[in-house]
């Protein structure tokens, strides 16, 4: 496929971009200094202090002899790089692909683009107003390379579109510093009378790399398009992403459905394909007032089912504010995994926890409560009761260890509570006792059965259980906490109930 | 009006009658196996000696000591009435489990997931949800009381699923009507005392099926032991004050 880049220059990004922070030095000269060998030089200026004659590495005192009424601010050398960063992020709404081209330009991936736009020109029409309604003044390019688009948008003078495979007749008259030369190697051609590309694009290939080595030949042959160069993107291509631009700003609730449903739709069926399943998946809407919102969901297990991932998404919907609307909507899915194929079962119920009706059911109970709710216990090596076992981590997850099958009760405490007993034998059950005001007598009895703390994980007296059984067939589990000693009576407690 | 009535219209009857079955929870069951094998006499009470699955059963508990026994037996009857038992859910607030006990009882405990929410509110919406999932075996719920339209929705869950439900009630207060298939309460026995022996024995309940829709209330009492139910006394279906006329 044919590969179209557009190339933006900011001609005065920094200036620009304080002038929209305090809207009065748009109208006046203005330009940014910083020190240099004890006096402050000029870095950067507006159009109205070029067009007076101020430039990049004059002192501020010869400025403003020269223009008066400038305005001089000092000058922040991180901010460039930061703002075209963000500048660049802003721009994935026209592509995929945008990347920082330092000092002052961005580079687009347009290739496929430009259509969604009813064409190149109007494509680029779009940016510029967009980017002019920012204040940022702009010069566009648009080639096949990415080298031709810079050079279009920083030195043609008219047409800022090379109709593909045009690159060769467009270099032709363009200055050698289109070509993106170290200055010293520009400075050598120069004075060798050479200041157009046309003069030596037709010269022997050998001959020049004889006489300036290999750069201007890769330069050549990168605006040429014989060379492949590559971007770095701001925003890193995500191999599963689907996005949906929209010509109206969608603004409704339904709207937003449709789109997500579409991009589900999309990407599931890739997913299928390749045989993998989301596990975590995000949706971002791009808003027209350049605000950012996503929501995201997470699955129990890999799926594709769009419907059932539209219903994850659907409470959560209501969270995104389309405000003026929405014009761009990416759906990406940053957790991919491989989907197991598992045999269909012959009965309903014994799928066992494999069964996709199931890995759903939680996805939406995950969705609605939030995973710390729902669990699945895996036994613990542990004879400590609330040590004995432990929440899954996932639904594939076996024990590793058996289930102890002694005698316990179906219903645990959380925490044992203090009860009030009479017994006259130590070391035997007691004879009754009281739980919540409500007196027990203990008609049979199993016990003790002594579980000691485990010290290396925390300090604690040993316990001592009884299962005990009331006169109308209630069981218990107590335990007493201790021993017998000479004039303290142990505490006893109650820890739960048997079936 | 002619006392013959057009074979159109009877036709039409039977359906409706065929449907209002259906609605009540019971149609043919959809897996056809041995319901009876381990419900001994209780299965006498169900209408076609079935023990309706895909439809939802309600047990009274009053005190936590009563819902250990219910759990206990729900439990029991799972394992008793699935070949093999699938995954269950179980839904309430606050829970309190044990996970290894649920092994007694015949039950992978790694098979049962436990959901703990805050809100009886969530607790429906849960329990609706896990009703509405095949290829569970169990969904038990405990709430706070079960209204007539509730019940309803989950009745309607389990038609299309087939999961059987089980709602433990915690308002025994105010009984009111609802589309359950059944009714129960289980509470404790004083264990068995076989040739004297000491310590307490296998777990013991009287479990009284107050009502069933188109089946016989019961009382019996129930032992749980080698992985199965006991009966030791015949099906007493007489004398609970609390049996109403259902259906």
């Amino acid at each position: 496929m044919r590969k179209r880049f557009v190339s933006i220059w900011f001609r005065y990004l920094k200036t620009d971009w304080f002038s929209r922070r305090h809207t009065h030095l748009a109208l006046v000269p203005f330009v940014l200094a910083s020190p240099d060998h004890g006096r402050m030089v000029i870095t950067s200026m507006n159009h109205w202090a070029e067009a007076a004659g101020a430039c990049i590495g004059m002192p501020v005192a010869d400025a403003r002899a020269i223009i008066p009424g400038l305005e001089v601010r000092d000058d922040d050398p991180a901010v460039g790089k930061k703002l075209l960063e963000k500048i660049a992020r802003w721009c994935v709404r026209y592509s995929p692909v945008a990347a920082v081209d330092e000092p002052d330009g961005i580079l687009i991936d347009a290739t496929g683009c430009a259509h969604l736009w009813g064409g190149e020109k109007q494509y680029l029409a779009d940016i510029y107003t967009r980017l002019k309604s920012l204040g940022y003044m702009v010069r566009l390019g648009m080639a096949d390379t990415i080298g031709m688009a810079w050079a279009t948008a920083r030195y043609k003078k008219e047409g800022v579109i090379i109709e593909p495979g045009q690159q060769a007749i467009a270099l032709m008259d363009l200055p050698l510093q289109a070509l993106r030369l170290a200055p010293e190697m520009a400075e050598r051609l120069y004075q060798l009378g050479l200041d157009k590309i046309g003069e030596f694009i037709n010269m022997p290939r050998s001959a020049l790399r004889r006489r300036f080595g290999n750069q201007i030949i890769t330069r050549l042959h990168q605006a040429l398009g014989n060379e492949e160069e590559f971007i770095d993107p701001v925003i890193p291509l995500e191999p599963y992403q689907e996005r949906l631009n929209c010509f109206e700003p969608v603004a409704t609730r339904k709207g937003i459905e449709h789109a997500l449903e579409q991009l589900l739709e999309k990407l599931c069926g890739r997913l299928s394909k390749e045989g993998k399943g989301i596990r975590s998946c995000v949706f971002t809407c791009y808003r027209v007032d350049n605000k950012i919102q996503s929501i995201g969901i997470k699955t129990t297990r890999a799926g594709f089912t769009t419907k059932h991932l539209l219903k994850l998404f659907e409470n959560k919907i209501e969270q995104i504010e389309p405000a003026l609307g929405i014009e761009l909507f990416i759906l990406t899915a940053d957790k991919v995994e491989d989907v197991l194929c598992t045999q269909e079962s012959f009965w309903n119920g014994t799928g066992g926890l494999q069964d996709k009706h199931l890995s759903e059911l939680l996805d939406r109970l995950t969705d609605k409560f939030g995973a710390e709710k729902i669990a699945r216990y895996l036994p613990q090596e542990h004879h400590w009761p609330e040590r004995s076992f432990k929440a899954a981590s996932s639904l594939d997850e076996k024990p590793v260890t058996t289930w102890r099958n002694n005698r316990r009760p179906l219903q645990l405490l959380a925490r044992p509570e203090k009860i009030e007993v009479t017994s006259i034998i130590p070391d035997y059950p007691p004879m009754n006792f009281r739980y919540k005001g409500k007196l027990h007598t203990i008609k049979r009895a199993d016990g003790p059965e002594r579980i000691e703390q485990e010290w290396w994980l925390e300090k604690s007296l040993h316990r001592d259980y009884y299962c005990v059984e009331d006169e109308d067939g209630r069981r218990y589990w107590v335990f007493r906490l201790g021993h017998y000693e000479d004039n303290k009576k142990p505490q006893w407690y109650m820890h739960g109930f048997f079936a | 009006m002619g006392s013959v009535m057009p074979a159109a219209q009877a036709h039409i009857i039977e359906k409706l009658r065929r449907d209002i079955l259906s609605l009540q929870g019971l149609a043919k069951p959809v897996r056809q196996h041995d319901w009876s094998r381990g419900l001994g006499p209780i299965s006498q009470a169900f209408p076609n000696q079935y023990f309706p699955t895909s439809a939802v059963h309600e047990f009274l508990v009053a005190t936590a000591e009563e819902k250990a026994a219910s759990s206990g037996f729900i439990a029991g009857l799972i394992s008793s009435i699935n070949h093999i038992p699938g995954v269950m859910v179980w839904i309430g607030t606050k829970l309190q489990v044990y996970p290894h006990a649920y092994k007694f009882f015949g039950i992978d405990p790694e098979k049962i997931i436990f959901v703990s929410l805050d809100r009886e509110k969530d607790v429906l919406w849960a329990v609706e949800e896990s009703l509405k999932c095949e290829g569970l075996s169990a969904v038990v719920g405990e709430l706070r009381g079960l209204s007539f339209d509730v019940s309803r929705r989950l009745q309607l869950a389990v038609e299309k699923s087939h999961v059987t439900g089980f709602i433990l009630n915690h308002n025994t207060s105010s009984i009111n009507a609802n589309t359950c298939v059944s009714r129960w309460k289980i509470s404790h026995l004083p264990s068995a005392v076989y040739d004297d022996l000491p310590g307490i024995g296998f777990p013991r309940w009287q479990v009284d099926l107050l009502k069933v829709r188109n089946g016989q209330p019961g009382s019996w009492q129930v032992e749980w032991s080698a992985s199965k139910f006991r009966f030791e006394t015949r099906a007493k279906t007489v004398g609970i004050s609390e049996r109403r006329k259902t259906g």
